[in-house]
Formats: structure tokens, sequence, C-alpha cells
């Protein structure tokens, strides 16, 4: 039955389509994750469940390039963070100007802006916004003191469009418009045409001015948001999220999960199914009779009441799916240890005189490796969805961005009943493809392995 | 006599096992051994779900103390204070709490509860009200008819269960037998390619990640089912068995969906191997219509696995799909299970692993039988 040297499987695998396929699916997927662990910080993967660190992006943002189907294009979020900076001095009064230069396209209204500063001063400088419209209006936004101080120190604030005082100074320059603003948002105001209440497309250059007498001020940072629907390649979720970061990062993590379990189980299966069968008389009864009883302990309840009393943690749940993982294999180990045991060069070995651990590991196991690589492959899927599943439904480990742990936030927020299809669509997709690489390589695998299947 | 004759007989001979045969295999040959393969078998499994509910018990035996002794704490506490003669006859609060801490103290003990829950008898005991289908009553969750009697609500949720998973594997089977049979015939044909490729990519996405793109679609876009599967008209009105049964199309096209692929590949393999048979072949030979040889002749030698594997789904769908359940709403076992793990009901996730485990062991002592009849090496090796 295995007559098959490692060459010829080799040879075998890549003339099929399904291996190739296979193949490079997974290699594909590697190299994500490689990309994933190399160039996003691991911070973004730590602070996945820390809503303050995601707090610049938007609510349950659309992809962007869904822009690229519609006709109406729906405002992308920009978080713009490097000014162009000016300095202008006469004698007494120091003039520094702060410059956020940026297109607008779209045929919406953005949702907001938000200005966050932090600047080094002292005494009070006098901080002027605003706004220069590509038809060459220059609205006034604030003129607004920062709070007084006699030594240098730094403060932080930020300046959103929700602002009364924007809307007061907005209310002002009314005659620029020929509608009734009072009732509008100020950035329906700002982002308007002057003939009517629709989105003004064009260049716009949002100007911070900030005046000081005798001493030297300036702002050390600051951000412009000018708030969006649509962000980034995978959208954002309700927690503000960007989903594509969670299944990058989910990618490692299945392949991971997946592999970690299905290599140890099918380790452990061999060696226990080998040596049960090896041994054979009362040994294999007893460790058959204990092979049936975890057998026929019902997986998923049984997953569920560990995870929920035991730990959810990522690394005891590869330990429990291990645990239900071994039993299948270590039959078919058996079975074939027992076929393998009658054939005369292992006679032959025993009345040789080898112990039983070399004739295990130097003459039965060899024999078993093509069907080993096989079920490892074929057992990948099932470890990857057994997991997906055990946090789709909350009971995973929450510290990971898991695929599952995305369609379980998904499933608490009603993605489905809301209509945010980025939110369910790419991580189901995702579970798929990877479950289908490692298929495709088990069915390639097991094709070879058992030559009755291919006909 | 003509040799196509010969050939004939020797083909019919070798073909199926039709029901004679089965009698006769159970008369003639080893009536003997079959029984001893059955007790061996079913002490196996009684000894498997012993260890079940131990291992149960073992994992949330703790917490279960804790919420025994309060339960009868509770009991106590309002036994006497709806008796306000007694109320009335403390002089202080602090008298009062000292008399219901006593009274507690002294049932717990009479109960039996003031050994530790590891002991041998309380377990023992445990284990048997629990094989014996005795629960006890539920912590938090109730049936729909208000019953918290933990036998009431899992009898209450197993029809509803069985109505979907049960109707579902029956169609998935008609289905994929056919569509199997059908690709099986006509190997290398675009049907088989289609067939193939359609069970291992629907075999490779989750049940209930397709059920939320489901409920997405037929829902929410285009509404035409509704997006929870409980029907909200109460379980007494005679309208109640029309609502759910179109509150379950969407769970069912799913579940269908996703399920018969894999099972049309898997007869499709068992037709496969057998198509190239001798006495397939010959009967081609003989010139016997190709359709009626793919669905009689050789859909009947491929019949022993099929029923088999038959036999395991059809007990197995009866303990439902925790997850599929959950993204549907469907009132039945699984989301019984779920809501029990989510507030921590333990009498509830007693008994329903219970039960789950013995349609489990069921499933897997019939096709364990089926096996053992149909495949006489299974018994032999073993002993």
């Amino acid at each position: 039955m295995s007559s098959i040297t490692p060459q010829d499987i080799k040879k075998e695998f890549f003339k099929s389509k399904m291996g190739i396929a296979g193949i490079t699916i997974l290699t594909i997927l590697i190299l994500t994750s490689l990309i994933t662990i190399i160039i996003i910080p691991i911070e973004t993967f730590q602070e996945w469940n820390n809503p303050g660190s995601w707090i610049t992006y938007p609510k349950a943002a659309i992809p962007i390039w869904v822009n690229l189907f519609l006709f109406e294009k729906i405002p992308e979020h920009k978080i713009l963070t490097d000014p162009s900076i000016q300095n202008i001095s006469n004698e007494e009064i120091n003039l520094s100007s702060y410059q956020f230069n940026f297109n607008f396209e779209y045929d919406q209204f953005p949702n907001d802006f938000i200005y966050s500063y932090s600047s080094e001063y002292v005494n009070s400088p006098l901080l002027e916004m605003s706004v220069i419209r590509p038809d060459g209006i220059k609205l006034k936004l604030i003129s607004t003191s920062i709070p007084h101080s006699n030594t240098i120190t730094i403060h932080e604030d930020k300046i959103f469009s929700t602002d009364v005082m924007v809307k007061k100074e907005l209310i002002l320059q009314e005659k620029e418009f020929e509608f009734k603003i009072n009732n509008l948002s100020t950035e329906d105001i700002i982002f308007s045409k002057t003939k009517f209440n629709e989105p003004l497309k064009g260049n716009y250059v949002f100007l911070i001015d900030l005046y000081e007498i005798n001493n030297k001020s300036e702002i050390t940072e600051s951000n412009l948001i000018i708030g969006g629907k649509a962000f980034g390649i995978m959208g954002t979720d309700e927690l503000r999220r960007d989903l594509a970061i969670g299944l990058l990062w989910g990618t490692p993590l299945a392949l991971f999960i997946g592999l970690v379990v299905s290599i140890a189980s099918v380790t452990m299966g061999l060696i226990y199914g080998v040596y049960a069968g090896f041994k054979g008389k009362k040994t294999d009864e007893t460790l058959m009779r204990f092979n049936d009883v975890i057998y026929a302990l019902p997986a998923l309840p049984f997953l569920i009441i560990l995870s929920v009393t035991i730990s959810n943690s990522i690394f005891v749940m590869i330990g429990f799916l291990m645990i239900f993982g071994w039993v299948g294999i270590a039959k078919v180990a058996r079975s074939m240890s027992l076929q393998i045991k009658t054939q005369g060069y292992v006679e032959a070995a025993t009345m040789m005189g080898q112990k039983d651990s070399k004739m295990i590991l130097k003459h039965i196991l060899p024999q078993l490796l093509p069907y080993a690589f096989a079920s490892v492959a074929i057992s990948v899927p099932a470890a990857i969805t057994t997991e997906a599943g055990l946090s789709f439904l909350g009971l995973g480990d929450p510290s990971f961005p898991t695929w599952g742990q995305i369609l379980h936030d998904a499933n608490t927020f009603g993605a489905t009943a809301r209509g945010l299809w980025w939110w369910i669509v790419p991580p189901g997709i995702m579970i798929a493809i990877t479950g289908l690489a490692f298929v495709f390589i088990g069915n390639a695998l097991d094709a070879i392995v058992n030559p009755k299947l291919k006909r | 006599m003509p040799i196509s004759c010969l050939m004939y007989l020797e083909i019919v001979s070798k073909e199926t096992y039709n029901l004679n045969n089965i009698i006769s295999y159970f008369y003639q040959k080893s009536i003997l051994s079959m029984k001893m393969y059955i007790a061996k078998r079913g002490v196996t499994m009684f000894g498997v779900l012993l260890i079940t509910v131990l291992i149960t018990i073992m994992l949330v035996g703790s917490n279960m103390d804790t919420i025994l002794k309060q339960g009868v704490g509770f009991q106590v506490r309002s036994e006497i204070t709806e008796n306000p003669a007694i109320v009335q006859s403390f002089s202080s609060v602090k008298e009062f709490e000292a008399y219901i801490q006593d009274r507690t103290d002294e049932r717990i003990k009479n109960l039996g509860l003031d050994e530790p829950w590891y002991s041998p008898q309380r377990i023992g005991l445990t284990m048997y009200k629990i094989i014996l289908l005795d629960f006890g009553q539920a912590t938090f969750l109730t049936s729909d008819l208000g019953s918290s009697n933990v036998k009431d609500i899992i009898f209450e949720k197993l029809p509803r269960t069985v109505l979907l998973f049960t109707t579902a594997t029956i169609l998935i089977s008609i289905i994929g037998i056919f569509v199997g049979a059908l690709s099986a015939s006509k190997i290398g044909s675009t049907v088989d390619r289609i067939t193939s490729s359609f069970a291992i990519i629907s075999s490779s996405f989750p049940v209930w990640w397709i059920g939320m793109l489901m409920i997405f679609l037929f829902a929410f876009t285009y509404q035409i089912f509704p997006a929870r599967a409980t029907p909200d008209i109460p379980a007494s009105s005679p309208e109640y068995l029309g609502a759910l049964l179109y509150h379950m199309t969407l769970p069912l096209i799913t579940i269908v969906m996703i399920g018969f692929g894999s099972w049309a590949y898997l007869v499709r393999n068992f037709m496969v191997g057998i198509m190239q048979e001798d006495f397939i072949i010959a009967k081609k030979a003989i010139g016997i219509k190709q359709s009626r040889i793919t669905y009689t002749h050789a859909l009947k030698n491929a019949a022993p696995p099929i029923i088999t594997i038959l036999a395991l789904s059809l007990s197995g769908s009866l303990g439902g799909a925790i997850i599929t359940e959950a993204v549907f709403d469907w009132p039945g076992m699984g989301r019984l299970y779920f809501e029990a793990i989510t507030v921590m009901d333990l009498p509830v996730i007693i008994g329903a692993t219970y039960i789950l485990t013995v349609f489990f062991l069921v499933s897997i002592f019939i096709a364990d039988l089926l096996y053992g009849y149909f495949d006489p090496r299974i018994r032999t090796s073993t002993e």
C-alpha cells in the first residue's frame, strides 16, 4: 500500500490541478500573514478591542472602492495630518499659519469635521480657523483664544464642527449663500454651493492661523478629520475599527490555529493508533475503548462547556480542539498498522529483537506518513471553522481578532439587519478560502495515497 | 448453457444485500456473534454515557452546588415570610436571620447538600437522577408554557429541532443520492465536475455564515422571509404550525443548500467504485440501459454505506446544530443550549448535554450495527 516515495508524491501532486490551486492559495495566505506580521504594527492587534485607539476612524463606513461603482460618490473619511506651515512675523505680531489642502469630489456632504491640535505657547495666542472654498470664498469658522498661561505650556484641544461658535460665525456670513442656512449643520453650509444646498466639488483649504504678540508659539501636532461614510479597503465596523486590519490579522491566526490543531492531533492520533495496533491484545483493547469514549463525546457541546467553565484563552482552546481531533485518525492508523504488522520485514525485525519504540518509529510510522499529510490537510478546515463557530457564539478569545470574532461582533451589532455587508461577507469568504486551500491540498494528496479514488 | 447466462447467474448472486440475504445472514451464520457484538457495543455505549455525564458534572459541579444551596435558602426564606405568624414572633432582624440560617442549614443537611458536591454519594445520586431524565428545575429559563422543569423545556424544544433538521436531512439525502448517482453515471461530464466542485466548495463554508448571508439577502434586502425563525404568535393558537413552517423555510433552504453537495459527492464516490465492478460492466455488455444500471443495480450495491450514513445523520440531526439555530433564532435544542450557556443555567446545560449525548451515542450505535452487519470484518477484527 505504501511503495510511494516522497518524490513520487511530489510529482503526482504537482500534476493535479487541485493540488496546484490549493498550494497557490496557501502560498498567498502565508505571504499575507508574513506581510501582516512584518508591516502592520503589532499595536493594532493589541489595541483591537480598545475603542480609544480607533477614535479617529468613522463608524460603520463602507469600503472606498464602492465609489467606483456608484454615480453619487460617497464622501471618503479623510484624516489629514501634515499641514503646510508658514510663519510670517512683523515687528510685534507673529503669525503661524497651518494649511490643510484636500480635494472634495463627492455628491454628499461630509458627516462632520474635527480639528484636534496641541500647541506650545506662553500668554494667550489667538487661534483662527477659516476655510477657502473652491469658488474662492473664504469663510471664517472660529476665532478663539487659547487659555492664558504665564509659563510655556502645552495645550491640547479639539474644535468640532458641531461647535456653537462655528455656527454663529457662519450665520454672520449668511449673505454669501442664496438660501437660508439657519437650520443647516455647519458642514452642510461650508461644503455647499452658494445657490443651492448641494455639495460643491473642488479643492478646499482649511486654514488655521495662530496669532500672538512678541512671543513665539506653535502648534506642535495637529490633524483635521473630515468625517465621511467610506473608509479604507474593507471599511470599518460599528466600533470604528478598520476591518482590513482585523481581516489581515485573522489570516496568521487562522493558519496558526488550523495547523497547530491538525498537526498535533494527527501526530497524537498516529502514535496512539499505531501503538495500539502494534501492541495488540489487552493494550489494544484498552486503548480502543478509551478512544471510543472520546469519539462518543459530542464535541461542540463539550467545547462550549469547557470554554465557559475552564478558560477561553486561544491556547487552551487549541488544546480542547486537539482532544476531539485525534480520535478518528487513531482508528485509521490502528487498522493500517495492523496490516503493516503482518508484513514480512516487520516480522523479521521483531524476530531480530528490535525494541518496540524503534519498530514503531522506524518501520511503521514512515509508512503512514503520506496518509498523515493528507489527514493534516483535511482536518485543518474543521479546526478553523470550529474555532470560528465558537468565536461566533461569543465563546472565543476576545483579545484576538479572529474572523469568527469579527462575525460575532457583526451579529451583535445587527450588521445583517442594517445592511453592513462589508462586515459580514469578507470574514466568511476568508474562512472559506482558507478551508478550500487545505481541502484542495488534502484531496490531491488523498487521490495519490488512495489510488482507488483516482479513477 | 450459453456463457452469457452463466455470467448472468454469477452477477445476480453477487449483486445485492436484499432482505432475504439479511434474514439468512442472521439465522444461519452468526446469530450468536451478532448478539455478542450488539451486547458488547451496548455496554460500551452505556459506559461512555456514564462517563460523559460524569465529566459534565465534574465541569459544572461546583457552580451547581452553590446554585442549589442558594435555591434552598430562597425557598426557606419565602416559606417563612409567607407565614406572618412566624415573622411577627421575632423581636429583631438578627434573630429572624439566625432562624432562617438555622432552618436553611437543617434543610441542606436533610437534602444531603452539606457534603461536598464531589462526594461519591452525591455524584452517584445526581448521575442516577440524570439517567432517569430527572434534571430538576431550570434556574432562569422556562418553556413557552411557563414550566421551569428542565425535562418540560427540553421536550418542548425537541420536536421543533426534529421538524427542521430531520426534514433537512431527509431532503439532503434524497437530493444527494440522485445528484450523486447522476454524476456517477457520467463520470468526467460537466454535471459530474459541477457536482464535485460544488461539494468541495460548499463544504468549506460554515453553514451559519451562509445563514447570515441568507438572512441579509432574503430577510432584509429582499424581504421575502422573516429574519427571526421564531414565530411571534403564541404556541397555542391554530395558525402556529403554519407560521412555524413559514419561518422554517429560510433555514431549511440554507441547510439543504450547504448539505447536499457533500452527500452527492459521497454517493458518487461509492458508486464510482461499484460502476467499475465486473458485474456492472457485464450488464452493460448484455445491453441493459445505462439509467437502469445506475439507478437500480449500482445504487442497490452502494446502499449499505449510504444507509449507514443516513442512519448516522438522521439521529445526529435530532440534536440540531447549536450555531445554526443561534443564527436563525430557531427555537430548538441548539438555541436552548446556547441560551443556557449564556445565562449559565446549569440544570439545563446538564440536561441538554445528556440528551444530545444520548442521541449521538444512539446514532453511533446504529451506524456501528449497520457497519457490523454489512461488513463482517469489522466485528471479527475487534474481537
